[in-house]
């Protein structure tokens, strides 16, 4: 990877996903045989700015820096810090940056990681911005993808809130470097938005839009879901009517592929149905798992072109 | 350009726009961050009529040259302006509007929720495509209506 931050996957080549997956697998095979890593980063301390909540992003790069032989810091919630005093982000993150010899920037902004990385020059990774991107999940996801089912002659289905679902964008973005099928599910307020329908377009991928998933299930190899948000629609009886069309359970599932393989960027509520965990479609906890290994590929290969 | 199609008369030093679409004049002054403050002349005549266009707008702007940078940011809303830089009253430079790359700093972001619409020391971008523009920091596309955009001042 040539670049020096990662704010989203439309700068990602096949050749740059392909390293950090391949990485990726060797931290992974090191982790599962329980040998000890040798501590690359012993020096390096990467500071973690989150504006928004969140657990597994956040402590999944915690997790992933340490076991680089590295450390965190943390600016805690944003209700106990400056931010809350009216700091900008730009100054926030010049402040960090003296800090920490990387960033990781989560913020409620469309645009934000992008500005911060203008501004500092140390690393910055977008860990989510606003309705817009969210690059590290996507290698997650690829990775998952990868193992699962391989990333050529793939047939995926991506299906819930499009319109808003920043993994989603980030992840159809980064499928045009691959050989894959894209079918796209959502009720029409929640479709893909200009932007992303703009970049599949133009990269020429194979995209279909639907509103129904009985289309396209028997011939997915993966299914991607995710959340419908309550607060997407003007009343209760509204979102109820929607969620349930989008809930996945084992009766949905009946007219799936055996070999279908189910993700979910976590958290759910209830897309998902946990009748659907003990089966081999469920593959959410493990791709929750590949985050540690693909970050610490990430880290690995951004910290290392920072040098 | 025919003379008799000016209502305004000749400028000595400066820069005469013409052929911007009917009504668009104001719209091209915002652009170039000129109000009148400046203390020099500015002419508008405003939908004269036009073979090529039906209407059109022209505007004079004296005692200024207009670079090709400013030039090109008019591409966005007047892209069949002629530009001529006018010294003692002749025309010693014809100037062509190409679209730039980029343009920064005239635009606001549509999307409220952008980076830029915070109160953020930085300045806008966005990315000209082919028949619109994208904002080089939230990548929300604009496609119509750019005028309506503008945030110069
Ligand atoms: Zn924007």
């Amino acid at each position: 990877m040539r670049q020096d931050h990662l704010v989203a996957a439309g700068q990602l080549s096949r050749a740059d996903v392909e390293r950090v997956l391949d990485r990726a697998a060797e931290f992974d095979a090191a982790l599962e045989s329980g040998e000890s890593l040798p501590a690359r980063y012993p020096e390096t301390v990467l500071a973690l700015c989150f504006y928004e909540p969140s657990t597994r992003t956040k402590m999944s790069f915690e997790t992933a820096m340490k076991r680089l032989g590295g450390d965190v810091v943390d600016m805690g919630s944003v209700d106990a810090s400056s931010v809350k005093k009216g700091e900008s982000l730009a100054d926030t993150v010049r402040v960090i940056e003296g800090y920490g010899d990387g960033i990781v920037l989560r913020h409620p902004r469309e645009g934000a990681a992008r500005m911060a990385s203008e501004f500092v020059d140390v690393p910055v990774v977008n860990a989510g911005d606003g309705a817009g991107q969210h690059p590290s999940q996507t290698l997650l996801d690829l990775y998952t993808i990868r193992e699962a089912a391989g990333l050529d002659d793939l047939t995926i289905g991506i299906v819930g809130d499009l319109k808003y679902g920043r993994t989603v964008h980030s992840l159809a973005t980064a499928l045009t470097e691959f050989d894959a099928h894209m079918h796209f599910v959502s009720p029409d307020s929640l479709r893909l938005p200009r932007s992303v329908r703009f970049d599949l377009h133009e990269a020429g991928a194979q995209v279909r839009e639907h509103t129904e998933l009985d289309d396209v299930l028997p011939e997915l190899d993966v299914l991607y879901v995710t959340r419908i948000q309550r607060e997407r629609f003007p009343d209760e009886d509204e979102y109820q009517k929607v969620a349930g069309e989008f809930q996945i359970d084992a009766d949905t599932l009946d007219a799936a592929s055996d070999d279908l393989t189910v993700m979910h960027p976590l958290p759910r509520v209830d897309e998902i149905a946990p009748e659907i965990d003990d089966t081999d479609y469920a593959n959410y906890f493990e791709q929750a798992h590949n985050g540690v290994p693909v970050r610490m590929a990430l880290l690995d290969l951004l910290l290392s072109n920072h040098e | 350009m025919s003379d008799h199609e000016l209502r305004v008369s000749k400028i000595r030093d400066g820069t005469v726009l013409d052929h911007l679409p009917g009504g668009s004049a104001l719209h091209v002054l915002a652009l170039l961050g000129i109000d009148g403050s400046e203390g020099t002349g500015v002419s508008v005549a405003m939908n004269v009529p036009s073979d090529r266009m039906g209407t059109k707008d022209v505007v004079k702007v004296e005692e200024r040259e207009l670079s090709q940078a400013e030039v090109d940011v008019l591409s966005l809303i007047a892209p069949r302006a002629t530009v001529n830089i006018v010294q003692e009253y002749a025309v010693i430079e014809k100037k062509r509007v190409e679209r730039p790359e980029s343009v920064a700093g005239v635009l606001a972001c549509p999307n409220s929720s952008c980076i830029t619409n915070a109160d953020e020391p930085v300045t806008t971008r966005f990315d000209v495509l082919d028949d619109g523009l994208r904002c080089s920091y939230c990548e929300e596309i604009i496609r119509e209506g750019i005028a309506d955009h503008l945030d110069v001042g």
